[in-house]
């Protein structure tokens, strides 16, 4: 089956076995390896991306029902070479190791974010329920994602004009 | 990871998924958000020759108060289930349900007509479906179905939906007077799933007795139920800390409960008494 | 000079290709006319091998090689093991089974196709018959005469006996007035880094070429290895660890896949690939733990600690991976824990049942150690009625006593534990907790507080104890313009010694970290080497690195004080610069001597030019960090459900170089400690078959289970390493099992209860709730 997939702002089509996973697309026929799989059950989260703007796990879903969408990954992220506020405070906090599972929390942080702009530890910590990271012991991303906010709210401010 | 190879095919009505389903003679699958079905067939526990995706149909992930009912079109996700304002206000604990199940990232996709489809037995929603008598609006070869939420889960994993019968519509009759819902669980650590969840909706009178009380329990038996024993000894009574005790003791008699690495039958029987007894509180708290 | 990196918490080096996506993890890895590999495994826990037909698979269009057991053996040699005890078994295996299978997920065949989706349903097409066997999953079933035997060329699953005896433990407990025991059992767990296992592998004819990358811990010595299970010279052959995403252990060892893919990239002359799937990483990649302990403990009325003695099972699973037997010998060795236990005897059988092997997993039988003796001391306090704080200050040996010999057999380097313990105490506010924990009690209410006073042994180690050398090694080379290239052999998995190492360099040298470079996991740009585990990277790898750094500036120093007409001992490293001491007028600036160091034009007389050395570290002795953890549970007093509401953490690891990877360390560790406690269980049922192989099942903790850790330290440097540190990547794990497991022990003090076993699932809990009465 011949899909389109637009990804990170560029088109990718290919003619596709109805199998293919998302992630495998966005991995072998797009490149794009940011995009991580850590779980053949969708709960560990690695291949979290951006369909439509909705968070999903890249290994749930066929490349077929993706055709059409729009997908954002982690290299969609940064923009004009400035870390996105997610990826910085990732940074800033410590809050990766091995960086395995990193892509798919910016990339579900982000949902979050975009929902409830400024959400308590323990909205954060539900929110993460889905991405499993066996380094950080969590309390660095909570925090990552804590100070993002931070940085996104005086962002959209400015932006407002305040 | 990879699942078998399968024909695919967008369906772009309801209709069409029937006569796909149809074709197909039992050897396809509908898929809706594929939460539950992709998972399966990547470890190959699935293999359907053909998978129908409904997906892209138009109009059926609504959520609309109707008259005195409210209707969910059965592509609703999860997300659009937790959220609405509408189900939050007369369904309170299927909202709850919704927001409990998987993660944010599951909720975005899965849908509550292919997860009621599925009928895991440690699912969220059919304690719900159950406890507001739900009724599940269905199309098939035949046409349109209603199917009583009461008569609707038949076994695990198993349903009153015929082959070629697809979910349409959930209705939720809206609760008339002081009415409140809820929706608690304990989740398997793994999988997130129930291991045991209750469901409770309680109408109060003006004296403050409860005037109808519904408790559905998921993840204890084969099948979600109603706890009928416990409802009948808190129907028309004043809810005290005691009678709530004692009514609730009878919630999972005569179950016989599921028996796994994450729980014992006798546990799972407990918990079903401590959690329609704690969703019962939290109802009244709503009411 | 000042230090003016090292103790900063600087964001780290690595981080930037790692939150942007752009890191190259092995299955990022694509070469041209790639091939990829799907491994079938064994479904019987136990069962002869009557038939293989492959026909099928290897007629499936875009299958280029289907192989199995006896090709393989015929071409490879068996699943490396390096460890050794005396009289022990050799219970190795073939990397696709001959004859027999002994675990779920041994692999019997292997599929290599052009694409892994063909591949994967090529192994499918693959029919085995198999006579299944009786299998034994317990341990000390399976020690009994008539168990089922896994293999049929020994008498019985005992693989060895293991022991010592320090002090008299017969006398010790003669003179106790006091006695306790119980049997502690430390559960099968899965490592379960987020990056399952990977390799890659290209095999270039004529020059016999092996090139192989796979995610591991220890590149120099896969690379050994695979050359001499897949005769390949050495010199050969490279192993290149690109991003790697955890390892907790598990990627230390040797696998069949590894040297599978090595083997068919050599048959089929194409690159092949594997990429483990998570249901094999449960299956078929190393667990850890699986220990029994009956543990005695002798002691006066005042707490006095006078003997020990401990009876050890080690569940080693169905063969040995690379250091499996060794591992559970390493509970011998800490089984003191942090206090003087004048007389221990340690008794270790390992035994053989049909389960994937184990082998280390973060701590490696130091957790088990450290548990029993923490347990068994909480056991005592409650019998003596002391307070679990006041029995653990009595046996502390004190400051003044280290270095301190343990009748475990080894030396302690440094420490203050009683500081560590007044710390903790006082952060967690323990005796406001004891008086909120009373009035709780007469609520009906179950809130328990759990202490740990752990040491443990890092800096693995030296030579002696470390089967295939202790030792690390680091090369730095200052290049022409001035910049620092760091090569080292104790290759990362998220620990961040780009950052730390650059931290250190940068200090000794007077250059800003960005100046410096570390380079790792790639046999053919680092001389040599061992890898990262055991919390040596920096102690050892770093201590390596550091000698490196100090040979460059000696001879810096010389090219300085011949060029401003001195002596070398009047030079000192500024920033920037070298300069004559006491006298900042006379300098050469840092990049001017690198100049004359290469244009070895005004070299002085008979010094070489460059500037590049490479230092082997054998450490004398391990360090030994130590800590005390303060955990605070309630439990549900209906379901049994614990819930921990508070966590105080004060770890001692020496010296720090960064503290934001310090604390990171401990975090990490703190979670899978306390996953341990609450969750996490490898299950197989009497035949052997894994009841949890997925995600589904195998329950790996989440966010939202833990409270905010509240962290803090004592330092106590270790005199083995000039940096005077002792490592930190194990600690947290090692330390939090017990205090969770004492809080939740403690919180049901009022049933009368002395232990309950690990995972505490709630229902564990409920039973004890359920069945009895509290006082």
């Amino acid at each position: 089956m011949h899909v389109k997939i637009n990804i990170n702002g560029k088109l990718y089509e290919k003619d596709v076995e109805p199998r293919l996973l998302l992630a495998h697309f966005i991995r072998d026929v797009a490149g794009l390896t940011g995009t991580h799989i850590g779980c053949e059950t969708s709960i560990c989260g690695a291949c979290t991306v951006l369909s439509n703007g909705l968070a999903v796990k890249s290994c749930t879903m066929f490349a077929v029902q993706a055709d059409g969408a729009d997908l954002v990954t982690i290299e969609g992220m940064a923009k004009d070479g400035q870390l996105h506020p997610l990826q910085e405070s990732f940074w800033e906090e410590h809050g990766l190791q091995c960086g395995y599972c990193t892509p798919g929390m910016i990339m579900c942080s982000h949902q979050l974010l975009s929902r409830n702009e400024s959400p308590s530890e323990a909205e954060i910590r539900e929110a993460l329920d889905g991405n499993l990271c066996r380094c950080t012991g969590y309390q660095n991303i909570v925090k990552a994602v804590q100070s993002a906010a931070g940085k996104l709210k005086r962002t959209t401010k400015v932006a407002a004009g305040d | 990871m990879i699942a078998q190879n399968f024909e695919y095919t967008v369906a772009t009505s309801l209709a069409e998924a029937v006569n796909l389903l149809q074709k197909h003679g039992g050897r396809a699958k509908i898929l809706a958000g594929g939460h539950s079905l992709i998972p399966m067939m990547k470890l190959r526990l699935a293999t359907p020759e053909a998978l129908i995706d409904i997906g892209r149909i138009p109009e059926l992930s609504y959520v609309r108060q109707d008259g005195d009912m409210v209707c969910i079109g059965a592509l609703a996700t999860h997300h659009v289930v937790e959220t609405s304002g509408v189900v939050m206000r007369h369904c309170q604990a299927l909202a709850d349900g919704a927001g409990l199940i998987g993660d944010i990232q599951v909720r975005n996709k899965g849908t509550i007509g292919g997860s009621i489809a599925h009928a895991d037995p440690a699912a969220d929603y059919p304690a719900s479906i159950l406890a507001f008598d739900a009724t599940i609006v269905t199309l098939g070869p035949k046409g349109e179905r209603l199917i009583p939420a009461s008569k609707f889960f038949v076994d695990m994993l198993t349903t009153a939906l015929e082959a070629n019968e697809i979910v349409r519509e959930i209705q939720i009759p809206v609760q008339s007077g002081k009415t409140g819902s809820a929706y608690l669980k304990m989740a398997q650590k793994a999988s997130g799933f129930a291991i045991c969840g209750a469901a409770a909706v309680v109408e109060l009178d003006g004296s403050g007795a409860m005037a109808k009380v519904a408790i559905g329990i998921t993840g204890v038996g084969n099948r979600a139920f109603r706890a009928t024993e416990a409802e009948k000894a808190l129907k028309g009574q004043k809810p005290t800390t005691d009678l709530l005790k004692r009514a609730c003791e009878k919630a999972s008699s005569g179950v016989i409960a599921l028996e796994d690495i994450h729980a014992s039958a006798d546990y799972r029987l407990d918990l079903a008494r401590i959690f329609a007894r704690r969703a019962v509180e939290a109802a009244i708290e709503r009411a | 000079m000042p230090q003016r990196y090292v103790g900063l918490a600087m964001k780290r080096k690595e981080d930037p290709r790692l939150v942007s996506g752009t890191s190259t993890y092995v299955d990022d890895v694509v070469l041209p006319g790639m091939l990829h590999m799907v491994v079938v495994r064994s479904i019987h826990g136990h069962a002869r091998i009557k038939r293989i037909d492959t026909s099928r698979a290897q007629k499936f269009p875009g299958v280029v090689a289907v192989v199995t057991g006896e090709e393989v053996a015929a071409h490879c040699g068996p699943v490396p093991c390096a460890a050794s005890i005396p009289k022990m078994k050799n219970a190795q295996r073939q990397l696709l089974a001959v004859g027999k299978v002994r675990f779920v997920g041994e692999p019997i065949a292997a599929v290599v196709a052009t694409d892994k989706y063909v591949a994967r349903d090529a192994a499918d097409l693959i029919a085995i018959d198999y006579e299944p066997l009786p299998a034994v999953v317990n341990p000390e079933k399976a020690m009994e005469p008539d168990s089922p035997r896994l293999y049929d060329e020994f008498s019985d699953n005992i693989a060895f006996n293991f022991g010592f005896e320090s002090g008299n433990t017969e006398e010790a407990f003669k003179k106790a007035d006091v006695i306790v025991k119980e049997r502690f059992v430390n559960q099968r767990l899965a490592p379960l880094s987020m990056e399952p296992r990977g390799v890659v592998a290209t095999y270039q004819m004529p020059d016999n070429e092996l090139v192989v990358w796979a995610s591991t811990q220890v590149p120099h010595l896969l690379r050994t290895q695979l050359a001499v299970m897949l005769n390949v010279p050495e010199n050969r052959t490279r192993v290149i660890a690109p991003e790697v995403g955890g390892g907790f252990g598990a990627k230390i060892d040797v696998y069949a896949e590894d040297g599978l893919v090595g083997y068919l990239a050599k048959k089929t002359g194409r690159p092949v690939k594997w990429i483990e799937g998570r249901g094999e990483n449960i299956a078929a990649t190393i667990h850890g733990r699986d220990q029994i302990d009956d543990v005695e403990l002798a002691l006066k009325n005042d707490g006095t600690i006078l003997g020990m003695r401990v009876k050890a099972i080690a569940d080693l699973g169905a063969f040995y991976s690379l250091f499996t037997p060794m591992i559970p010998t390493l509970t011998g060795l800490l089984a003191p824990g942090c206090y003087k236990v004048p007389a221990l005897k340690f008794a270790l059988v390992g035994v053989l049942t049909n389960k994937m092997a184990t082998d280390a997993y973060r701590g490696a039988g130091r957790p088990e150690a450290t548990y029993m003796i923490e347990r068994i001391m909480d056991v005592a306090a409650q019998k003596l009625k002391m307070d679990p704080a006041e029995i653990r200050r009595k046996n502390f040996p004190q400051p003044n006593e280290f270095p301190f010999q343990t009748s475990g057999g080894v030396v302690y380097d440094s420490a203050n534990y009683e500081a560590a313990l007044d710390r903790a105490l006082e952060l967690a506010d323990y005796k406001g907790l004891r008086r909120k924990q009373a009035e709780l009690r007469s609520q009906g209410k179950y809130m328990g507080i759990g202490l740990s006073s752990y040491v443990e042994i890092c800096a693995m180690g030296p030579s002696a104890a470390m089967p295939g050398g202790g030792w690390e090694t680091g090369s730095v080379r200052i290049e022409r313009t001035g910049k620092v290239t760091i090569l080292t052999g104790a290759s990362p998995h998220g620990q961040g010694q780009e950052t730390t190492f650059a931290q250190i360099a940068a200090d000794e040298f007077g250059l800003e970290p960005d100046d410096i470079v570390t380079i790792h996991g790639d046999t053919a740009r680092i001389p040599s080497g061992i890898g990262t585990f055991g919390s040596r990277a920096t102690a050892v790898g770093g201590t390596a690195m550091y000698f490196a750094v100090q040979d460059l500036k000696e001879k810096m120093k010389k090219i300085a004080a011949h060029l401003l007409e001195t002596t070398p001992d009047k030079i000192e490293f500024g920033v920037g610069k070298l300069v004559v001491k006491g006298d900042s007028g006379r300098s050469m600036s840092f990049i001017d001597v690198v100049d004359v160091a290469y244009n070895a034009v005004k070299l002085p007389p008979g010094l070489e030019p460059g500037l590049d050395a490479t230092r082997f570290f054998e450490p004398s002795n391990f360090t030994f960090p130590f800590g005390t953890h303060v955990c605070v549970v309630e439990i549900d007093a209906e379901t049994g459900e614990p819930k921990i509401t508070k966590y105080v953490a004060v770890d001692d690891c020496g010296n720090i170089i960064n503290p934001l990877l310090v604390e990171g360390q401990v975090h990490g560790g703190l979670v899978q400690g306390i996953a341990q406690a609450l969750h996490e269980e490898v299950v197989y049922d009497e035949n052997g078959q894994l009841l949890t192989g997925t995600l589904m099942d195998y329950a790996v903790p989440r966010a939202h289970d833990f409270p905010e850790f509240e962290l803090d330290r004592t330092i106590t440097p270790s005199p083995v390493n000039p940096l005077g540190v002792k490592g930190v990547g194990e600690a947290g794990t090692i330390g939090s099992t017990p205090a969770v497991v004492n809080a939740v022990v403690d919180a049901l003090a009022p049933f009368g209860i002395s232990h309950i076993d690990m995972p505490l699932r709630s229902e564990k809990i409920w039973k004890i709730l359920k069945g009895r009465k509290a006082s």
